[in-house]
């Protein structure tokens, strides 16, 4: 009896097919109305914008009136291309943003392992609150609380000159860019690491050491081989970030701290040269589709 | 195998203990293994048998006792440094390496040069009957596969001791019975002492030299396959492996197992020396093989008889209910210790 019921639903007494009977017999119809909201959402306003991002980068502005020319041409390209003033903002930018992605796997694989594998359930959930805690606070409130420290006169000199030492002057450098960079896209790396670390089921680092090896050589053979999928997930989180910014090197970067974001921002406001700015944005798209095609070959969307 | 000697010990405990928290796992026990035996720890889930395996592995560390192998105290030696393997019950291989990579995991730690690693491994790979299969993934490999590869990784260390966590456990019946035969054959070629933890009083009956009846954290009856079968110390072993049928006569328990027991015919005359008692059949089962007869006796209590299917279908069905007479020699019944 109940099994019948389940297998055929029929209206009772001739009423109305129950609603979700009808889902029940035609799955895609759930599945549509489920994702037209998201999916339309995505074409309209994310996927038509980089459209039209891209065919703006074909255009040009007239010198004189600075209106846009809606004629195509490749003037945009060749200028980043032949002008070597570029070449060093986005090698800058791309360096920066790998060596912040560095720092952040260095720092977080050791404090994402702890969370996962060694700490207690209490202190794992305190640990989780400070890492998200400082997403609470704003961007800007937290690069200025940067400066405060960084500054020639700050909290990092002061303490240095405090116990004899000579005093680093990092602010408004490369270097004070690489810190904050580093310190604010931390959660971003630590969160996907601590994921997948907390995937890699107990027994295989038991089933190591009972082959034989220590610790450290589990942790090189098994551990880190198998988080390696977080840790490539937090790195794009981590170099996008980065690559696109242009806040942080305004305020704590010096003279040499263009980024690629800083052109397109002045290129907007300032030159009004949207055609150029629109060509200089493809620079960043470009490189993280070879970023995001690499990390998709190591596994990354796997541990998501 | 140059001369007879006397066995040598590869596993010796003694006294150990531990609890997690208010829960006692392992609760003192004393047991030796000899070197090239197939030694069962056999009981229940919760049982402690696999915290024992553990702490023998030495992914846990005893409260109290020791543990020798082949004569060396290895209490307080981690896991990385103890002469035993493992089989676990997930196989616990790693899916980044291939079956090859995973064989030889033990032996690149332990730093076999190449050429000799890879020779080793492929005998294994032989052994289990994987042969070419070297190059491939664990996660392209069936589970009856996989647990050939968890088996050969730990093998191919030649362990003093190979411990093994219910290794067949989920596979299903038939591959299961495979593999048990498989599994002997290969201890038995081999040479390595096996400890198997199992649940299934079958596999542990047919597979082993020798087995521990676990049951609360305690050794109930150490013995050959036999012994424990026929003859069975309390009352727990005598449930757990087979069917319990246990009843008390003039103050005494007592264990008459079922094939033990016949279904005497009407009139029928049991011989001399055979104890006779009255019932009638509460419940006729059918089991392939044989049929299980659930016989209310008339002094109380019950007992199952089972009987080979040899006649026509059909027959049994119709002691439902009917009164019978069973009878059993007495030398058939053992007496179970008080107490337990």
């Amino acid at each position: 009896m109940a099994v019948k019921a389940v297998g055929r639903p029929r209206p009772k007494g001739g009423g109305a097919v129950p609603f979700a009977a009808v889902f029940w017999r035609l799955p895609w119809l759930r599945s549509l109305l489920l994702l037209t909201p998201p999916l339309a959402w995505f074409v309209v306003i994310y996927f038509a914008s980089l459209v039209l991002l891209l065919v703006t980068a074909f255009w040009t502005t007239d010198p004189f009136t600075t209106q846009i020319v809606q004629v195509w041409n490749t003037t945009n390209f060749e200028r980043i291309l032949n002008e070597p003033v570029y070449h060093d903002i986005v090698g800058r930018t791309v360096l920066l943003a790998a060596l912040v992605t560095l720092t952040d796997a260095v720092l977080a694989f050791p404090f994402a392992y702890y969370m996962a594998r060694v700490a207690s359930r209490r202190v794992q959930t305190l640990l989780f609150a400070a890492v998200l805690l400082p997403l609470w606070a704003s961007y800007l409130a937290r690069v200025y609380a940067w400066i405060l420290i960084l500054n020639h006169s700050g909290l990092l000199n002061w303490s240095l000159q405090s116990i004899g030492l000579p005093p680093a002057n990092i602010g408004y450098t490369n270097v004070a860019m690489w810190v904050v960079f580093s310190y604010i896209w931390l959660p971003f790396m630590i969160i996907p690491t601590y994921a997948a670390l907390e995937r890699v089921p107990e027994s295989l680092v038991e089933a190591s050491a009972d082959l034989g090896a220590r610790r450290w050589r589990t942790i090189r053979d098994i551990v880190l081989p198998l988080a390696l999928p977080g840790v490539v997930a937090g790195s794009i989180f981590t170099f996008s970030l980065t690559l696109g910014d242009y806040i942080t090197p305004l305020l704590v970067g010096g003279a040499g701290s263009t980024f690629i974001g800083n052109v397109v921002f002045s290129n907007i406001g300032i030159a009004n040269n949207i055609p150029f700015a629109a060509a200089l944005s493809t620079i960043p798209v470009a490189i993280m589709a070879v970023y995001l095609f690499i990390a998709q070959r190591l596994g990354a969307f796997e541990a998501l | 195998m140059t001369e007879a000697v006397t066995p040598k010990t590869a596993l010796r405990l003694q006294g150990v203990r531990k609890s997690y928290g208010q829960v006692v796992a392992v609760a003192g026990v004393d047991l030796t293994v000899e070197e090239g035996e197939f030694f069962t720890l056999l009981g229940p889930s919760g049982s402690g048998k696999t915290t024992l395996l553990r702490l023998i592995a030495g992914f846990e560390r005893p409260d109290a006792g020791r543990i020798e192998l082949a004569g060396r105290d290895v209490t307080s030696t981690p896991p990385y440094l103890r002469d035993t393997n493992t089989v676990f019950q997930d196989y616990a291989l790693f899916p980044h390496m291939s079956v090859a990579d995973n064989i030889g995991y033990g032996l690149r730690v332990k730093g076999v040069a190449k050429p000799a690693r890879e020779k080793r491994v492929q005998r294994a790979l032989e052994m289990v009957r994987l042969a070419g299969l070297g190059h491939r993934r664990p996660n392209q490999l069936s589970g009856g596969q996989r647990q050939r590869v968890a088996l050969a990784r730990a093998v191919v260390n030649e362990p003093e001791v190979l411990l093994l966590d219910e290794p067949l456990g989920a596979l299903d019946l038939k591959l299961r019975q495979e593999m048990q035969i498989e599994l002997k054959q290969i201890q038995k070629d081999v040479g390595i002492t096996f400890v198997y933890v199992t649940h299934d009083q079958e596999e542990a009956l047919t597979m082993s030299d020798r087995l521990a009846v676990m049951s609360n954290g305690q050794i109930e009856q150490i013995g050959v396959p036999v012994d424990v079968y026929e003859r069975p110390a309390t009352e727990f072993v005598a449930g757990f492996i087979g069917i319990s049928n246990v009843i008390t006569r003039n103050g005494v328990r007592l264990v008459v197992r079922p094939e033990k027991i016949r279904m005497l015919a009407e009139g029928e005359d049991p011989g001399p020396g055979m104890t006779v008692e009255p019932g009638h059949v509460e419940q006729v089962i059918y089991v392939g093989m044989t049929t299980r007869y659930l016989v209310h006796l008339e002094r109380g209590e019950h007992l199952v008889a089972v009987r080979q299917n040899m006649d026509a279908l059909g027959d049994a069905q119709k002691f439902e209910g009917r009164p019978v007479r069973l009878a059993w020699s007495k030398e058939h019944t053992f007496v179970l210790e008080k107490g337990r």
